[in-house]
């Protein structure tokens, strides 16, 4: 006889901590033919709050870390997936109805997605920064910066995409020092959960990447129209109402990344969409 | 006599061939406009310069329609070496007629005849002629072997710096190869209609640029006008944030230069006689009518009093009058409007239990005026402390350490621009990279350049003029 | 750094308390505020776009030549060209009677005696409108020499009846870090300045600011200067490229107001070497009266070290009552 498995309660990530949603709901998430399979942490907007202030306080931190730290640090979260890819799959597999092959697939590229973001860290200022040759005894340079706080609706039931779709919105964001909130797949929200286990057990210092689950439409609204959050990545926000968001966050002119279907790409533009070019002038002379 | 009674030395406005009246500039015509005109005014003795016309939402309809065509038929079409030739032109052309430009700005805006003469019409030159040389370089700038122009981009300008602003817009959207549709501010509508006539002499094809005059409402129909792929504005932070909602999903690509209180940091090893220079400099040059202005001085506790009293020493030199005037340092206020607000700040201000001081100098009779001003005794949560003043009103507010200054800087929901005075190198630095705003001067400020990327943080705004980075605000990436 | 004592000068025992050592001098030099290069050059240029009106005009040139200390310093030199420099310096344009004579003549030492004999009734104050002979001393040009020898050159100069000493600091010494040598040098100086009867001849020191290179040294040898005793701080010798440039005075101009601002007192300042036309001349005048005030834009208070100058004042003053452009065949060539 087999032994009897031990199911995982799937909880929030908020300051590096895991609790459930201070609302005390969940909610069933099932197969894509209705079996049961875990209940979440249905997130309320209180929980949104507790992220915001926890992504706040680990800001400056993580963007103060020398970018070759951050990433040795992404580097790692692909280390750790690679160890755990079994847990990953089955997950996928589960939650997305798809073959093993196709979810060891999907995990393979959200692998490799840490590993080519963790490369931009140090390179991201080198390629949109520059030395600006103006007219005057003046030494100039613009570097980009982090923006603060982002928070991302990951794509939301995209056709191969529950962990795939999370790390290709919330990665980007991390590269130049911005932390995250971020709101995964509503109904496949399991591998973002065990990837914030992951993110818990690796290097990530608590508060940069904060997991929210539970619906997007009554959490993101809060989100748009919060004074301390500095942009908002809508990529998969096409099913909400997105325009609204867009008009809540143009209160405090958040920066704004419009929904986008499927799954975003791997991209520099999405690094550089969540930066500030600053541009420093000092006076030059060997008088 | 004392030998300071610098001679007034107007500059001459017979350089000047203004016409009475103004119509639209749409298609590469003047066209009358559809709305009642209204009157031009100099701030300065508030006489009459000229009638300018108002166009109506179907004069603006007109003018996207002649952009869009130009951008289909003419613009889009034309290489990048030919529309770099046309911007050059427009270059030259400005040098050509700088004298008369800076006599229009001053005569309309208020600005000294020195700063129109020596920064804003020198820059407007310099911005189309950096600007040229991108046009045949796109592939250059970042976004893959081959970007693509937007299409018909809506600007709107502010009045503070109305011909360079216009630049800042123009240059770099025809050089990506845009085509543009432009609002000039209401009350300084007189250099972007001279400016036309230029465009005219460079036989610039019809349609690559309109310029629509008016006020608000017709500022709000270019902007959600449906056929407009871009808009940049640079204005308040309150329309600012109109503008971000009124185009919220419709894909449009925005930039916006907004609002700011920047901090300029005093450091007690600092260079001192310069920092003097720079406080003045960063707070009362144009008025104060400028955004970035180093408008909260934050000086370390141990050098305020001097460097308090040292300022008012400054300040009492400062020449306020005729703007045509190459001595004067302090031109007239905008409009009534502005003085109204900058007056009913300041009072404010006064009730809050700031200590007000005001330079010694003689207010002519006509006009709109405010000497310079300075409060001392300002706690950061004094309104004038937080809110963008806009004029020549400076608040002063103390730091004890590197981290406060820090802290007290960046304790403001706008971050454009911030100054620092030091002759450790080390601090700049350190302080420069923990400042949250989009431009930082050390041991100077005000500075612009056509090669150097301006814009703000927060509140501020987003996206960036000047550089690299400001002609990609007016392209589309092949690559991602 | 050392605690050696150093001449115990009345300004510098004022300011910096009563043990002055060569520790307490250097404290107070590198304790100085910087200054940035770009913005003192901004500020300069922005001082000189001022325009004046007509009738400043006229009063600029004639106060110009008033402060000018007409000179000749050529290994060349004889009795004739003194005897030919000190007749320009009494009547300036022959063909206008009331233009004004220049403040003073500046020569060599061995050359003083010509001058006062020359000068004859007219050797006197220039506030009393009469013409001052100054020398310059302490191994001019180069200040390469022994002390001894520096003031011997001084006492000379004295004796033979110089009103003013233009003496040379050692850069040398200034560069290498000596700032107690140079102090006490200075001091050492004024003390040779001093007549039998108890008066002194008044003392400019020239920093020679085009070796010193950098404003910081300028602002840190101006100070140093008028701690020692200096009643003038001067820009340049003339025989060091860059000479007086409007930065570098406005420099100076400030470290004089702000020992105006502690003090009370009035130190003179004289950029010399390289303003050769009236436009850069009328820029000093605005830069002085913008800095210090007007009241700085008397002879004992202000001078230009210039030659060729006074050709060009004198023909901008012809334009002005002719409103005919001159030409320099109707100035004198002296």
């Amino acid at each position: 006889m087999s032994r009897l498995a031990i199911p995982k309660t799937y909880k929030l990530s908020i300051g590096g901590a895991f609790p459930r949603s201070e609302s005390g709901r969940t909610y069933e998430v099932t197969t894509p033919k209705g079996a049961f399979l875990a209940n979440a942490a249905q997130a309320s907007r209180k929980d949104a709050r507790d992220a915001v202030v926890a992504a706040r306080a680990a800001q400056s931190g993580w963007a103060g870390a020398t970018a070759y730290n951050r990433g040795q640090v992404l580097y790692r979260i692909a280390e750790l997936l690679e160890g755990r890819r079994e847990q990953f799959v089955e997950e996928i597999r589960s939650s997305e109805g798809v073959s093993a092959a196709a979810a060891s697939a999907q995990v393979d590229r959200a692998t490799d997605a840490w590993v080519w973001y963790a490369g931009w860290t140090d390179k991201y200022t080198q390629v949109a920064g520059s030395g600006n040759p103006v007219a005057g005894p003046y030494f100039n340079l613009s570097v980009p910066e982090p923006t603060g706080v982002v928070v991302v609706i990951a794509p939301q039931g995209a056709q191969g995409g529950s962990l795939l779709g999370f790390v290709n919105t919330v990665a980007p964001a991390l590269v130049a020092g911005n932390t995250v909130v971020a709101i995964a797949d509503e109904t496949r929200p399991l591998s973002a959960i065990t990837l914030a286990e992951v993110l818990a057990t690796s290097d990530v210092p608590g508060g940069v990447v904060n997991v929210l689950t539970g619906s997007p439409a009554e959490i993101a609204p809060w989100l748009a129209s919060h004074a301390d959050v500095n942009a908002l990545d809508l990529a998969g926000a096409g099913a909400l109402e997105w325009i609204d968001l867009e008009i809540a966050a143009a209160d405090t002119l958040k920066r704004v990344l419009s929904p986008e279907p499927g799954i975003p790409e791997l991209s520099l533009g999405r690094i550089l969409a969540f930066t500030e070019t600053k541009t420093v002038w000092h006076t030059k002379s060997v008088l | 006599m004392s030998f300071l009674d610098y001679a007034p030395a107007p500059e001459s406005t017979s350089i000047l061939h203004l016409k009475k009246s103004y119509g639209l500039f749409i298609d590469g015509d003047f066209v009358d406009g559809s709305g009642s005109s209204f009157q031009t005014i100099s701030p300065a003795t508030e006489k009459k310069i000229a009638e300018i016309a108002t166009a109506t939402p179907e004069d603006v309809d007109r003018a996207v329609i002649a952009a869009r065509r130009a951008f289909d038929k003419t613009w889009s079409k034309m290489p990048g070496a030919d529309r770099g030739k046309y911007l050059y032109r427009i270059a030259r052309l400005i040098q050509e007629r700088a004298r008369e430009l800076s006599v229009a700005e001053s005569l309309d805006n208020g600005k000294p005849i020195k700063e129109s003469r020596d920064v804003d019409i020198p820059l407007v030159a310099a911005w189309f002629f950096y600007y040229a040389g991108w046009a045949d370089k796109l592939s250059y700038a970042g976004l893959g072997s081959d970007p693509r122009a937007l299409g018909v981009a809506a600007q709107i300008v502010p009045w503070n710096f109305p011909l360079l602003m216009l630049a800042w817009k123009i240059a770099p959207a025809l050089a990506a190869g845009n085509t543009v549709v432009i609002k000039p501010a209401e009350t300084t509508s007189l250099s972007a209609l001279i400016f036309a006539e230029i465009l005219q002499q460079a036989d610039l094809p019809k349609g690559v640029v309109n310029i629509v005059t008016g006020a608000g409402a017709t500022g709000a129909a270019l902007v959600r006008h449906p056929d407009v792929n871009k808009v940049a504005f640079t204005g308040s932070t309150a329309v600012g944030r109109e503008i971000a909602k009124a185009v919220a999903g419709t894909g449009k690509k925005v930039t916006l230069e907004l609002g700011g209180k920047a901090a300029n940091i005093v450091f007690d090893d600092a260079p001192m006689e310069q920092a003097i220079e720079g406080i003045v400099n960063g707070i009362f040059f144009n008025q104060g009518h400028v955004c970035c202005a180093g408008s909260r001085l934050l000086v370390q506790e141990n050098v305020h009093d001097e460097v308090v009293s040292r300022l008012k020493e400054r300040l009492s030199t400062l020449r306020l009058g005729d703007p045509l005037d190459k001595n004067t340092d302090i031109g007239a206020i905008n409009s009534r409007e502005q003085l109204n607000r900058i007056r009913e700040l300041s009072d404010i201000g006064e009730k809050e239990g700031a200590e007000r001081w005001t330079a010694p100098c003689e207010i002519p009779k006509n006009g709109f005026w405010f000497a310079p001003t300075i409060f001392t005794n300002v706690q950061a949560a004094s309104t004038i402390a937080r809110e963008e003043i806009f004029g020549p009103v400076l608040s002063v507010l103390t730091f004890r350490t590197p981290a406060e200054a820090i802290t007290k800087a960046n304790n403001t929901p706008y971050g454009l621009s911030a100054g620092i005075w030091s002759d450790k190198g080390s601090k700049i630095l350190a302080v420069a990279d923990k400042l949250r705003a989009g431009v930082i001067w050390a041991n100077t400020f005000n500075r612009f350049d056509p090669a150097s990327p301006f814009g703000g943080y927060k509140e501020s705004g987003y996206g960036r003029e000047g550089g690299r980075h400001g002609l990609a605000a007016y392209l589309k990436g092949s690559s991602k | 750094m050392n605690a050696t004592a150093l001449a115990p000068a009345e300004r510098a025992v004022k300011l910096l308390g009563g043990d002055l050592t060569e520790k307490s001098l250097r404290l107070h030099l590198e304790g100085l505020s910087g200054v940035d290069a770009v913005g003192l050059e901004s500020r300069a240029a922005g001082l000189g776009t001022r325009s004046i009106k007509t009738t400043s005009k006229a009063w600029a040139l004639d106060r110009i030549i008033g402060l000018i200390d007409l000179t000749t310093l050529e290994g060349a030199d004889t009795p004739g060209k003194v005897k030919s420099l000190v007749a320009k310096a009494v009547t300036p344009d022959a063909t206008d009677p009331s233009t004004p004579r220049v403040a003073a003549v500046c020569v060599y030492g061995d050359m003083v005696g010509t001058a006062v004999e020359a000068l004859g009734d007219l050797h006197g104050d220039p506030d009393d409108g009469k013409i001052a002979v100054a020398a310059v001393a302490t191994a001019f040009p180069s200040g390469r020499a022994s002390l001894r020898v520096k003031l011997a050159d001084t006492e000379d100069a004295v004796a033979a009846g110089a009103d003013e000493i233009d003496m040379v600091i050692d850069r040398g010494a200034f560069l290498a870090g000596s700032y107690g040598t140079v102090f006490e040098q200075i001091v050492a100086v004024k003390e040779a300045c001093r007549r039998k009867d108890g008066s002194s001849a008044s003392l400019k020191v020239i920093l020679e600011t085009g070796e010193l290179n950098t404003y910081d040294n300028v602002r840190r040898a101006s100070w140093l200067a008028i701690l020692a005793g200096g009643d003038f701080i001067k820009t340049s010798t003339g025989k060091v490229q860059p000479a007086a440039t409007l930065p570098v005075t406005l420099l100076m101009l400030q470290v004089v107001q702000e020992w105006h601002r502690l003090t009370g007192e009035k130190i003179g300042v004289k950029p010399a070497g390289g303003i050769r036309s009236s436009k850069d001349a009328i820029k000093y005048l605005v830069t002085v009266a913008e800095t210090v005030g007007e009241e700085w834009l008397q002879p004992h208070l202000f001078r230009f070290g210039a030659s060729t100058l006074l050709n060009d004042v004198l023909m901008q003053r012809q334009k002005m009552a002719t409103g005919r452009y001159s030409g320099p065949d109707y100035v004198t060539v002296d």
